[in-house]
């Protein structure tokens, strides 16, 4: 079986795979990245905490413009996940504004970024439009 | 202000757009001594400077200024503040003066960006023969566009959207209509990037670069410098009636950052410190919205003007479609926005920016706006807003 590693520390794979924050013990905002305190009450104890795997499109843009070796153009996003926000490419849709729309609902979806001379796989995430979405406009 | 008022005593701003014979060195002279000559100083009554220059790195950008125009001696602040550099420049002198440190003060910015294509940003290493985990999300590449965009426009644009959403009666076009009236304003600025006027069909059938904004809708690279001379009050009675004269009273000088919220380290969120810095502004100033003759706002790209229109408090909170619709912002409106032609269209040579747009305010306060005069301006607000995030607002008063 092909050896698989999640593309960052926050993602895990599962199944079923989910991001998981660091939330703070004392006043539990969450982040994603390697904490030293935390920004909102300076606390400096965390503990994990699993995001809700299904969300709604706050806010996107479609990126035409991108660093070399990014496909162009692709949807960039902000997904409120049951009241944590989480950045992502909205992916598995045509990416014009007729079919990426704020409110929009969403679940999280896992895809394979590359492969390494090692033959591992770095497993990415994205969001896709929950089922009837894309069709029904 | 507690204590002394600061005024702007001289004030000059290169011409923005190519510059290839000139270097950084170049062009902050030219900004220095313009503002020097402009207030009836010179470099033997500067008691303080503060410089910026973002793409100079680590550079001594001030001294190497000085090694032009003046070593006196004294000391200088080199000051890096992303787009707001320009802006905590001029409040580093101003604080000086405030704390009775100096009585003269002089701030510059300058940047060389022509050519350097769009504020793209998130310049990426290459992807290894091995994952290896680094980085604060433990990644095994660069997440930009795997995970989100870093790139300006994408954040701006998700700011415009998210605005939008939150509001209603938001849309593309609308996006693009304010592209419309900032470059139509800068047709009346000689010292603009672009002077051109564009149609709303050509705006919104250029290259699309983050969706809404298309290159028009983004502000523009170009080079540029801009320069400052601040006194005190005591310092301004000592001088000519005409100099005080053409003095322009700094009524409020904020910085701020952005506070903690929910969601702010996924998307930067503009609104709040910019809320923040204008409530203090107007608090220290005495002064309301409703007193402003004209702002100079943060208009890196046209999604972004459509939101600070809001933290500024220029309209009631949410209503800022409806504001832009009612044509409240084009120069002949009640409340003209960006008569300069905005970052979109004067242009965003970065650190140049924030003392440039007190430039423009300054010249219509002292009532030497030419073409573009908005007439009998006595208060006028300049905001920068930089990622990471800083804004500055300054207020400014004509002399009475
Ligand atoms: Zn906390």
């Amino acid at each position: 079986m092909t050896n698989q590693i999640p593309f960052v520390d926050y993602l895990a794979l599962g199944p079923p795979p989910h991001l998981v924050a660091h939330e703070c013990d004392s006043c539990s905002a969450r982040y994603f990245d390697h904490r030293n305190a935390c920004a909102a009450c300076g606390g400096v104890s965390f503990h994990d905490a699993d995001v809700d795997t299904v969300g709604e499109v706050r806010a996107f843009t479609i990126v035409s413009l991108a660093a070399p070796g990014i496909p162009v153009p692709f949807v960039a996003a902000v997904v409120d996940c049951g009241g944590t926000s989480v950045r992502g490419n909205v992916t598995n849709v045509t990416p014009d504004p007729e079919h990426v729309s704020v409110g929009m609902k969403v679940r999280l979806t896992t895809s394979v970024v590359g492969v390494d001379a090692q033959g591992t796989e770095a497993v990415g995430f994205g969001f896709e439009p929950l089922e009837g979405v894309t069709n029904g406009g | 202000m507690a204590g002394e008022d600061i005024w702007i005593l001289g004030i000059h701003m290169t011409k923005f757009g190519k510059h290839p014979d000139r270097d950084t060195v170049d062009l902050a002279s030219e900004a220095v001594l313009g503002a020097l000559a402009d207030g009836g100083v010179t470099m033997k009554d500067v008691g303080v400077m503060a410089a910026g220059n973002l793409m100079g790195g680590a550079a001594a950008t001030g001294q190497l200024i000085q090694k032009q125009v003046g070593q006196t001696g004294i000391p200088v602040y080199n000051v890096a503040n992303a787009c707001a550099t320009g802006a905590t420049a001029l409040r580093t002198v101003i604080m000086s003066l405030k704390a009775d440190e100096s009585d003269v003060g002089l701030a510059v910015g300058v940047e060389k960006l022509a050519g350097a294509g769009l504020l793209v940003g998130g310049s990426r290493a290459a992807d290894s023969d091995t994952w290896t985990r680094r980085g604060r999300f433990g990644q095994v590449a660069p997440v930009d566009g795997r995970i989100g965009t870093d790139t300006m426009p994408g954040v701006f644009a998700q700011v415009g959207m998210e605005y939008g959403h939150r509001y209603g009666g938001v849309d593309f076009e609308l996006f693009a209509r304010i592209a419309e009236k900032n470059h139509a304003h800068s047709t009346l600025n000689p010292l603009a990037s672009y002077q051109k006027r564009f149609s709303l069909e050509e705006i919104m059938n250029d290259v699309m670069i983050a969706y809404p904004n298309t290159r028009p809708m983004c502000s523009a690279n170009c080079d540029g410098a801009a320069a400052a001379v601040v006194v005190t009050d005591a310092k301004r009675k000592t001088l000519s009636l005409e100099q005080q004269r053409r003095c322009v009273k700094v009524s409020a000088s904020v910085l701020t950052t952005d506070p903690w919220e929910e969601a702010c380290q996924i998307l930067p969120n503009v609104n709040t410190l910019t809320r923040n810095a204008a409530q203090q502004a107007y608090e220290t100033a005495g002064v309301g919205p409703e007193d402003l003759d004209l702002v100079e706002l943060h208009d890196c790209f046209a999604t972004a003007e459509l939101v600070h229109y809001d933290n500024l408090m220029l309209c009631e909170e949410g209503g800022a479609a409806d504001f832009f619709r009612s044509g409240a912002t084009w120069r002949d409106g009640k409340m003209p926005v960006n008569v300069s032609g905005g970052l979109e269209s004067k242009g965003h040579p970065i650190a140049a920016t924030g003392i440039a747009n007190i430039w423009e305010v300054c010249h219509h306060l002292r009532g030497e706006a030419k073409d573009r005069q908005i007439e009998g301006a006595k208060v006028g607000l300049a905001h920068v807003i930089g990622l990471g995030s800083a804004c500055g607002v300054h207020i400014l008063e004509a002399a009475a």
